[in-house]
């Protein structure tokens, strides 16, 4: 349901659906010259989703902040003004997004054009330091020791114990959202699968259901069952990843070759049944590009059953190894009374006893008919992550191959009408990650007048801060592995 | 132990025999003998992920597993741009990054060799260049090889290391030259 409000409501709201055991997913702003600047928020509290327009006073620019309903609200409502110039209510007004790109003035989805004389891109950020005897400060980043996303992380540690961890991020903003209003409406998919490249199903797929139901496109139902498939195998592809690099983080090579090998020829029988090792451009308005090729779904059969086979002996192997779960377990611990705290959500959500999935929850065809087996995890640790891959990655299988067998015949896209200016859509697709949530807003002539793409990782990443407090330094590449977080989704 | 060494043992040496050997192997083969001539030991790469959607770094990261097995080619990741030969670098280049990749670039060790990978290494892709975004690679720093593809697979960025090497004229002591 769609809700207009006025600021005042939108806390009392806000409150409400906290106290109801929802959950805030996205948030973002909108202004435009000779237009009421707009707060946008989508919340779930299963089985409703709640989207909400909050109009905001004429030339205030102001909103009252719900940091401390939702905390994850802090880093959005910060980026709201970066991006916007609406500023919330809230006590810490350091820039979140902008760093020195553009200056503090200047709104890059309000003004048009942006100035063209940009400042030294170096800037002075206000960390929070800590202070007492034997206490120091290292500094991560941006450009890690490994093969992985920019970003910046400040310990203050005593001896090899971390205090506190604070995280700066926002090196990887390209101006995806400005960058959405000079494309095309139904061109947008293709950037929308860019925001995160390891999401790129779920993302093009959340974008295409925003634009699907502001026009009132019908999906075949063949389209949604190949955008299943496409989902499922994406999720496969990074659960596969992600436990060979956490052997590989505990000092198990052995793991990381292993499903490394077992990712490579899952992206191999996704271009043999697809057409691409990673489906970018699977998912169109409408439905498809392209139909599972015609001995597609005999690879993927043939896949699967060694997958299961493979990862039924390896997972023995991770659960016997003491080392693995000497580093596993305990570390890195989010316990569901702080995860709920702090609105955890996804992944890493559901191994800190947090329920919400989006296919069980907001389920969307094919997940309706699909009875999708929820997985969840109480523990919150490293091995409670690593525990819910292999969970979730037995029910992807399974999924995989109830859709491998009821596939619905016919077509595989229809055509969607160019929408009326002003329509408006919200899309909700359970990344592997998490929520991704799209809210997209028509511009005249077929134009976006406005697309925000939102990352579960906005969640997420407060919660590492806490997870690890506590634990020594050479535990965090384990922790912050476990934990996987987007940076490009979440700097946009 | 017992069950760790059984796998390995029914897992076999997968690199020998990719599903589609032609392509693979070709690359290899010509990719170490040339490694071995140009630079008589490893070449050592420092990748740099510089506005990124993270597409090309799981391609890139691929490029470690058993089937291309980037390591047993005497090609190593290193976790410093000062003990690299080559930057290997994915974009666009966000304006966040320009400076962090400038002055990766300044640490790197001369003679040293770049490779832009992906569509947006090379021209921006579909970010294209704007407020936040300094669009291709070599609009920051100097480019020996791009990589097109969304994202390219391994085959071809192993294809780009092999051109930039091959690009590379030799000086005196066997080092790539600039």
């Amino acid at each position: 349901m769609h809700l207009v409000v006025d600021p005042v409501e939108w806390r009392a709201l806000a409150q409400d659906i906290a106290a109801a055991g929802g959950r805030l997913l996205a948030l973002w702003g909108t202004n435009r010259v000779g237009q009421c600047d707009t707060l946008h928020a989508v919340a779930i509290a299963p089985p409703r989703v709640i989207s909400m327009s909050i109009a905001i006073a004429d030339g205030t620019q102001q909103y009252p902040g719900v940091e401390d309903v939702f905390p994850s609200a802090s880093r959005m409502q910060r980026a709201v003004f970066d991006l916007c110039g609406l500023r919330s209510t809230e006590q810490d007004t350091r820039p979140w997004l902008r760093h020195a790109a553009w200056p503090v003035d200047a709104f890059p989805l309000a003004a048009d054009p942006m100035p063209s004389s940009l400042p030294s891109p170096i800037d002075d950020y206000a960390f929070v330091r800590v202070e007492g005897d034997g206490v120091h400060e290292i500094a991560v980043g941006p450009v890690h020791a490994g093969i992985i996303e920019p970003g910046h992380f400040r310990f203050s540690v005593v001896g090899e114990k971390v205090l506190r961890l604070e995280e700066r991020l926002g090196y990887v903003h390209k101006g995806i959202e400005r960058r959405f209003t000079e494309l095309p409406i139904l061109d947008g998919h293709r950037l929308a699968a860019r925001v995160s490249g390891d999401s790129g199903v779920a993302y093009a797929w959340s974008y295409c259901q925003a634009l699907e139901r502001m026009t009132g496109t019908t999906v075949p139902p063949r389209a949604s069952w190949l955008r299943a498939l496409a989902l499922e195998l994406e999720r496969i592809a990074n659960h596969l990843g992600d436990l060979g690099a956490l052997g590989n983080d505990a000092g198990f090579a052995f793991g990381l070759a292993q499903f490394s090998r077992l990712k490579e020829h899952l992206l191999r029988a996704t271009e043999q049944a697809l057409g691409q090792r990673y489906l970018l451009d699977l998912v169109v308005p409408g439905g498809t590009r392209n139909d599972l090729a015609p001995a597609g779904a005999t690879v993927l059969d043939e896949y699967l059953a060694q997958l299961t086979d493979e990862v039924t002996v390896l997972r023995g192997i991770y659960e016997e190894h003491t080392g693995l779960r000497d580093r596993f377990a305990g570390a890195g611990a989010v316990l569901p009374e702080l995860a709920a705290w702090i609105g955890l959500v996804g992944l890493a959500g559901r191994a800190s006893g947090q329920t919400l999935d989006l296919r069980v929850d907001a389920a969307c065809a094919p997940y309706d008919e699909l009875a999708v087996r929820r997985c969840t995890r109480q523990d919150g640790d490293v091995l409670a992550r690593v525990t819910l891959r292999f969970d979730e990655l037995a029910e992807s299988v399974r999924l995989l191959r109830r859709i491998l067998r009821a596939m619905p015949s016919g077509e595989h896209a229809v055509a969607v009408p160019v929408p009326e200016p002003g329509a408006v859509g919200v899309g909700l697709i359970e990344a592997w990650r998490g929520p991704v949530v799209t809210g997209l807003e028509a511009g005249p002539d077929g134009t976006i007048l406005r697309c925000h793409p939102q990352d579960p990782s906005w969640h997420n990443w407060p919660a590492l801060e806490h997870a690890v407090i506590g634990n020594i330094v050479p535990d965090f590449p384990l922790i912050n592995k476990s934990f996987n977080l987007s940076y490009s989704g979440h700097d946009l | 132990m017992l069950k760790t060494l059984q796998q390995i043992l029914k897992t076999g040496i997968v690199t020998a025999a990719p599903p589609a050997p032609a392509d693979e192997l070709r690359v290899r083969e010509a990719l170490e003998s040339r490694i071995r001539e140009v630079l008589g030991r490893a070449l050592c790469i420092r990748e740099v992920d510089a506005g990124s959607c993270n597409g090309c770094e799981l391609e890139i990261h691929a490029l470690g597993n058993p089937v291309y097995s980037i390591e047993s080619l005497g090609i190593r990741f290193v976790a410093s741009p000062r003990h690299a030969d080559l930057l290997l670098v994915t974009g666009p280049v966000s304006r966040h990054m320009e400076v962090a990749l400038r002055r990766t670039y300044d640490a790197t060790p001369d003679p040293k060799l770049v490779v832009a990978v992906g569509d947006c290494g090379a021209c921006g892709g579909i970010f294209g260049s704007g407020y936040a975004s300094c669009g291709a690679v070599s609009n920051v720093i100097p480019v020996d090889v791009v990589v097109p593809g969304c994202p390219p697979s391994p085959t071809r960025i192993l294809s780009g290391i092999l051109a930039a090497i091959s690009k590379s004229p030799t000086d005196s002591t066997g080092r790539p030259g600039q």
